[in-house]
């Protein structure tokens, strides 16, 4: 068990280390990371001053130490663009995407679920038939497409629900329901599949056997090993949820930081995007760490495959 | 676990329900090479009397079926053309990433001892990074054109392939024949590309199949974004984009390259995920 986590740890840590020197090297891609850096219009004097001030006039090596150092303390500097410390912008977005991101799962999970455990429990019924694959084609939507569609029929049709924005709490809705779709159908897939394993043992059998009703075989007795595979795609699913939102959020003018990763992008602040790329990559990697312990938590079986992959 | 697939559904495990969803992409790889012949008129030519012109609207001698753009430019043209770029677009990048991600894969698993722990770590990075993210910062610094956007998918997607190339070529370099080539002296090129890889193309042709869809996604995605393919060139992507500002006057702009994409990506995931399903029973029934 101790020994499957500490491997783990060292490969997210590893993980961790090797987006840092991806991220490192894409932003020299260019030839000089200083003009990257640099507000428009500025003077050569001014990049002289800021290239100095960022020591990308010193050997590679240096620079790399100093960002390594710079990344690993959290000191991700000053926008030269907005003239605020990047964690400051950062700070003041996260609250959205979470707020939306959290709502998007709540409601795939829930829908999901529901729908995967219903077309399991009835074979062949019209969930199973109509509505699953449905969901299941709704996969191939991409979200900024759907997103639109949503804002056609909910905002500017009805009239029901705010195009854009984060004003209102009903804002959420519908931002929500394009970011959480693709995630609805891989809840109901997995669930489905979960419990048509569950239902096909020998315990399930037994207990039919004694005569409890088939509810309560599926709520009881099914659901509480079903839910060891739904748990560690919820985890993963946060991380695909956190790097979907960039065009989502794009889509509804969702202030959260996808928004914010595509608008510093475009806009040329690239401090505040790479340090965006990196907290996204790191936190990926870190929810995909949880997926894995929370796994080997819930079935000890899994770690006795030590790594399992 | 083997979770059931939306080609399962429809298929129920015979060859023509997928068919109509060939037929499709079919449809589409057509319209893409035949676009000059196809297309009504210019998908660039500008026409102010004729902007955000509903579909089915007629001037001058011609109709626009699916109306016009914000700039008078027939759309439906411009939907031809722009599946064109970006059928192109992820035609480029699966070749790309396919190919150097194949070939790091079987060197990965031939040469085995460090070259296999540096590359499948390598690997393990690269799959850590969201790859959309990953993608947008690479195009932002290399600056948006349609070389740059293979370039960029290319590079971040090929450790998808690698991990394949890799499994299989462990399964098939210990093979008799494989000894018996090396015995008779052929060099780690001949007998990675003439022995390993014949053996361990089925499966990499299905993940460039799932592959292809998710780079016509991809595309689309960043030229949303402003990030891809940059106007006037049409890509559905970017025609969306133009388009987003109009939902309320002109709804068309957005849902005609939207239904293609939509088509496009249902079809080639279904397939793939159809060649997946033949290639297991295939490998399962031998």
């Amino acid at each position: 068990m101790t020994r499957f986590l500490i491997n783990r740890a060292i490969t997210a840590l590893i993980s961790i280390l090797g987006v840092m020197v991806i991220v490192f090297v894409i932003m020299r891609l260019s030839g000089d990371p200083t003009l990257l850096l640099a507000p428009q219009g500025a003077s050569a004097q001014d990049i002289e001053r800021l290239r100095h001030e960022l020591g990308f006039d010193q050997p590679i090596a240096m620079q790399f130490f100093q960002y390594m150092w710079m990344v690993l303390h959290f000191d991700y500097g000053t926008s030269f663009v907005q003239r605020i410390p990047v964690l400051t912008i950062i700070g003041s977005r996260l609250p959205y995407t979470l707020w939306l991101a959290l709502t998007a799962l709540a409601f795939a999970i829930t829908i999901g679920l529901l729908i995967g455990i219903a077309s399991a429990a009835r074979r062949g019924g019209w969930i199973e038939r109509l509505l699953l694959p449905l969901i299941l084609v709704g996969q191939s939507l991409p979200t900024f497409w759907s997103g639109i569609l949503l804002i056609m029929l909910f905002s500017v049709h009805l009239g029901w629900l705010p195009s854009s924005g984060a004003d209102q709490a009903s804002s959420v809705i519908l931002p929500a329901l394009a970011l959480g779709a693709l995630s609805m159908a891989t809840f109901a897939r997995i669930a489905r599949t979960a419990v048509i394993d569950e239902l096909s043992k020998d315990y399930v059998r037994a207990i039919r056997a004694k005569g409890i009703g088939e509810t309560r075989v599926i709520l009881t007795h099914v659901l509480r090993n079903a839910s060891i595979p739904v748990i560690t795609i919820a985890a993963i699913e946060i991380a695909n949820l956190l790097a979907g939102s960039a065009i989502v959020e794009t889509v509804f003018a969702w202030p959260g930081l996808g928004q914010l990763a595509v608008q510093t992008i475009t806009g040329r602040d690239f401090l505040v995007a790479q340090a965006l790329v990196l907290i996204a990559a790191i936190t990926y990697i870190v929810l995909n760490f949880i997926a894995d312990l929370l796994y080997s938590l819930v079935d000890p079986r899994i770690c006795l495959g030590a790594r399992g992959r | 676990m083997r979770v059931t697939s939306l080609s399962q559904w429809l298929t129920k495990k015979k060859a023509w329900g997928v068919l109509p969803f060939a037929i499709i992409l079919f449809v589409f790889i057509l319209l893409a090479l035949c676009a000059p012949l196809i297309a009504p008129l210019d998908p660039l030519n500008q026409s102010l009397l004729a902007r955000l012109k509903p579909p089915g609207f007629f001037a001058n001698g011609v109709t626009r079926w699916l109306g016009s753009d914000e700039l008078g430019r027939d759309l439906l043209s411009r939907v031809i053309y722009g599946t064109r770029i970006s059928l192109l677009v992820a035609l480029l990048s699966v070749c790309v990433s396919g190919s150097v991600g194949t070939l790091i894969g079987l060197i990965a698993g031939y040469r085995r001892g460090w070259t296999e722990i540096l590359i499948m770590r390598a690997v393990d990075i690269m799959m850590s990074i969201p790859a959309i993210l990953l993608a947008i910062l690479m195009v932002a610094v290399l600056g948006p054109s349609v070389t740059n956007l293979v370039i960029v998918l290319g590079l971040t997607r090929w450790p998808r392939y690698t991990r394949i190339a890799y499994a299989q070529t462990l399964v098939v370099a210990n093979m008799p024949y494989v000894t018996a080539a090396r015995l008779a002296g052929a060099r780690m090129p001949r007998i990675l590309f003439h022995h390993l890889l014949p053996n361990i193309l089925a499966p990499l042709v299905v993940v460039a199949t799932l592959e292809f869809g998710l780079m016509i996604l991809y595309e689309a995605g960043l030229s949303f974004l402003g990030l891809g393919i940059q106007p006037p060139t049409p890509s559905w992507g970017a025609i969306m984009n133009a388009g987003r500002d109009y939902i309320a006057s002109a709804w068309w702009i957005t849902v005609f390259p939207g239904v293609c994409l939509f088509l496009v990506v249902l079809s080639v995931n279904l397939l793939g995920d159809y060649l997946r399903d033949y290639f297991d029973r295939r490998s399962m029934t031998s």
